[in-house]
């Protein structure tokens, strides 16, 4: 074995002082020499347990050796094999939790660096467009649905189309990609990225309908009995936020961070008032909550000029949920972190806006059965923290309104749709559901996974159809 | 993308529109609003829905000129596109089976009580209309809500015509003299909506008010629109609009209606300017 590296090849990045004041993308990227470098500390296991721990089954340590042969293209075809999202998955996927949990390496050295190598791949095919990549499948006379433009349901059209069916993705704002476009950053996902998926997508025939808010504007039902949908993906995503219920929550300037960032992101609050929709402008922020969205909340209110950005959380650093990657670009851009901290009430001024946090400090109590610490609040431990923008960030709960408006679909005491989680098939024949609508709020990756093997159920399902007619007729 | 089909200038600030949009038009129902959005950098807007048509695939508009979006709206012109409309949004209001009900619409909430109004006199429930306006020129879709209802009263802050008074005023001038009614939905400004559940709360009289908080998706995943009825937090765009009147927490609810008065300020000016 060669003597490699002890750590994983540094991802250049903006200055914290120049990122405080300008949304462009934080992580610049490998370049060729440093991609080159990260590839060549892989040690090509002969079993690749990393491959184990990527939901969608990326084929990594062939896709690493094509990059440390600087055949770059072939690397390319490897990973779109199993992902149709690389860049954007090279950009937001935990790794730390995922593949590179899993490397070989780790324990004595750092992992390889996997996912700045996906993007790095990635970001090289989308600067060297190849010609006939879209190679166009035999078309199937079936037509299918898939509501939702996010991680999900771009896989599953993907797939889909890819098999040769007639694909409409409905989406229920005026621009796609689900959170991919709302809630992640442009800091951290440029948009111009999303675009370029959603094109490659329409390159294969999949058709996009804005717009529509399946469930009001046309009923699943509708889609299957009426309008000609052989079957429907549902990739909703998880769409109601979840408040504290302390007193004050509705004060002014007390927001969810679905909509905190849906008016940066999608809204382009950034640029009111080139851009129509306003936002708080903070000098003092709490987010609470230390999950992925807490860290771009927090990081979108430094951008928006707050002078303290706080984060408060009920348990400790080992608890957060963040990436290790992003907890570390909010602490250089200057975010202030109050573990075993929760808050208790929101204070207004005269006008109805807020102005504190009223919180008080928590220690963890010993882990209970499933090894989960509770926080147990410490008596008299009641402490302000002075705030203009507060955003709760503490997660979301499923949208209610396709379970609500489709009959014979059965959801779970969360409302999460029941559904396999092999093939997402669901109480009713010829809907299937993956990603947050029948997990709960999760990751991008794994909402992929889910439109995937969707896909393949989808696919299935309509061959056994199609093969029973055959032997009645 | 939905087509301008017809306007019609009801006020020098008030602009009905007829639009092309089928699908909304086949599932709206009573109560329901949609969204839009004018150009690439616009703000989305909620507006209810003042009418629908199932078989001609169209729905009609109400949008006074009050900011910078509204202002762009009411510019348009048949054969226009709007840039993005999205709906029916909310939950459609629970209308009576029976009985009389009253239908109070302040300023150009008069537009969002005619689906109530026509879909009450279809159910034969005794349907009473008091439209409210500054002055008569203001007055606005008589011609409509007369044939979807019983009687239909008017009234002007200045008595240039009809009542002489504020709408809450005049229902509460027919409640004191025993008007018998068993519902009361109303839709119209903040103030009026209030001083209409102030005079039916001594009743008990079943009201409810159409609130429309600041919105931004309208589909549930925001939050931005939520209010307090009942000591409970509802979000309007998918539990509303219409609640109970009088469990609704006013005092926050316009709080938070001027949530960005100041921007809008900036905007309009801005617009202005250009």
């Amino acid at each position: 074995m060669p003597v490699l590296y002890p750590t994983k090849t540094e991802m250049p990045a903006l200055d914290p002082a120049e990122r405080r004041a300008c949304w462009d993308e934080v992580a610049v990227g490998y370049t060729v020499e440093r991609a080159l470098a990260e590839a060549r500390r892989c040690v090509q296991c002969q079993d690749p347990l990393c491959e184990q721990g990527c939901p969608v089954g990326v084929p990594i340590r062939d896709f690493i050796r094509r990059v440390a042969v600087e055949d770059f293209a072939g690397a390319a075809d490897v990973i779109r094999t199993r992902n149709v999202l690389p860049a954007i998955c090279g950009r937001v996927c935990p790794v730390e939790h995922q593949c590179e949990a899993r490397c070989a390496v780790l324990g004595r050295l750092e992992p390889v660096g996997i996912g700045r190598l996906e993007r790095f791949v990635a970001d090289w095919e989308r600067a060297h467009p190849r010609d006939g990549a879209v190679v166009a499948p035999a078309p199937r006379a079936e037509k299918i649905a898939v509501v939702g433009s996010g991680p999900a349901g771009l896989t599953a059209a993907s797939d889909l189309a890819r098999l040769g069916y007639a694909v409409t993705v409905f989406e229920a704002l005026h621009a796609l990609g689900g959170v991919l476009r709302y809630g992640i950053p442009e800091f951290r996902l440029p948009k111009a990225i999303v675009d370029e998926e959603v094109e490659r997508l329409r390159a294969l025939g999949v058709e996009f309908e804005t717009n529509v808010l399946v469930g009001r504007t046309v009923t699943i039902d509708e889609l299957l009995d009426e309008l000609g949908y052989s079957a429907v993906f549902v990739g909703t995503g998880a769409g109601a936020p979840k408040f504290l219920g302390v007193p004050g929550e509705n004060l002014t300037g007390v927001y969810s961070a679905n909509e905190y960032l849906t008016r940066v992101n999608l809204m382009r609050a950034y640029s009111f008032p080139e851009y129509d929709t306003p936002v708080a402008r903070p000098t003092r922020a709490v987010v609470v909550g230390a999950g992925d969205t807490a860290m771009d909340a927090v990081r979108v209110s430094i951008r928006l000029g707050a002078e303290g950005a706080h984060v408060v959380y009920r348990r400790s650093e080992d608890e957060m949920g963040a990436r290790a990657e992003d907890y570390r670009r909010a602490v250089e851009e200057g975010a202030i972190f109050e573990w075993l901290t929760l808050p208790t009430r929101f204070l207004g001024d005269e006008d109805g806006r807020v102005r504190a946090v009223e919180c008080v400090r928590t220690r963890l109590a010993e882990p209970d059965e499933s090894g989960r610490r509770s926080p147990v609040v410490i008596p008299g431990s009641e402490t302000v923290i002075e705030a203009n923008l507060v955003v709760i960030a503490l997660g979301t709960s499923p949208n209610p309104l396709v379970p609500q408006t489709t009959a014979g679909l059965e959801t779970d005491a969360h409302g999460c749709v029941v559904s396999d989680p092999q093939t997402g098939a669901t109480s009713r024949a010829g809907v299937f559901a993956g990603g947050d609508i029948a997990t709960g709020a999760a990751t991008v990756i794994l909402a992929m996974g889910a439109g995937r093997r969707a896909a393949t159920a989808i696919h299935d399902y309509l061959r056994k159809e199609v093969d029973h007619g055959d032997f009645v007729g | 993308m939905a087509t301008i089909l017809d306007t019609r200038e009801l006020t020098p600030v008030t602009k009905l529109l007829v639009l092309e949009a089928p699908l909304v038009a086949r599932h709206a129902r009573p109560g329901q609003f949609v969204i839009l959005r004018v150009d690439p950098h616009g703000e989305r807007v909620p507006i209810s829905l003042t009418d629908y048509d199932p078989v001609s695939g169209t729905i009609t508009l109400v949008v006074q000129h009050v900011g910078k979006t509204s202002g762009l709206l009411c510019a348009l012109a048949p054969g226009d596109d709007v840039l993005d409309l999205a709906g029916p949004l909310g939950r459609p209001v629970q209308l009576p089976e029976q009985g009389h009900a009253v239908l109070v619409g302040g300023g150009f909430g008069a537009g969002a009580i005619h689906p109530l109004a026509r879909e009450l006199s279809a159910r034969h429930v005794g349907v009473t209309v008091i439209i409210g306006a500054r002055t008569a020129e203001l007055v606005i879709l008589r011609d409509l809500l007369e044939p979807a209802s019983d009687e239909l009263l008017v009234c002007t802050d200045d008595g240039s015509v009809g009542y002489h008074g504020f709408t809450a005023s005049l229902l509460a001038e027919l409640l004191e003299r025993g008007a018998s009614f068993t519902d009361c939905l109303a839709v119209g400004p903040m103030a009026m909506m209030r001083a209409v559940a102030d005079v039916t709360r001594p009743y008990e009289l079943r009201t409810l008010v159409s609130l429309d908080p600041i919105m931004l998706d309208g589909t549930g995943m925001c939050g931005a629109c939520r209010v307090t009825v009942g000591g409970e937090t509802k979000f309007a765009c998918i539990d509303g609009p219409f609640f109970d009147a009088h469990a609704v927490d006013f005092d926050e609810a316009v709080v938070r209606s001027k949530m960005y008065v100041e921007d809008e300020r900036s905007a309009v000016e801005l617009a202005g300017a250009v």
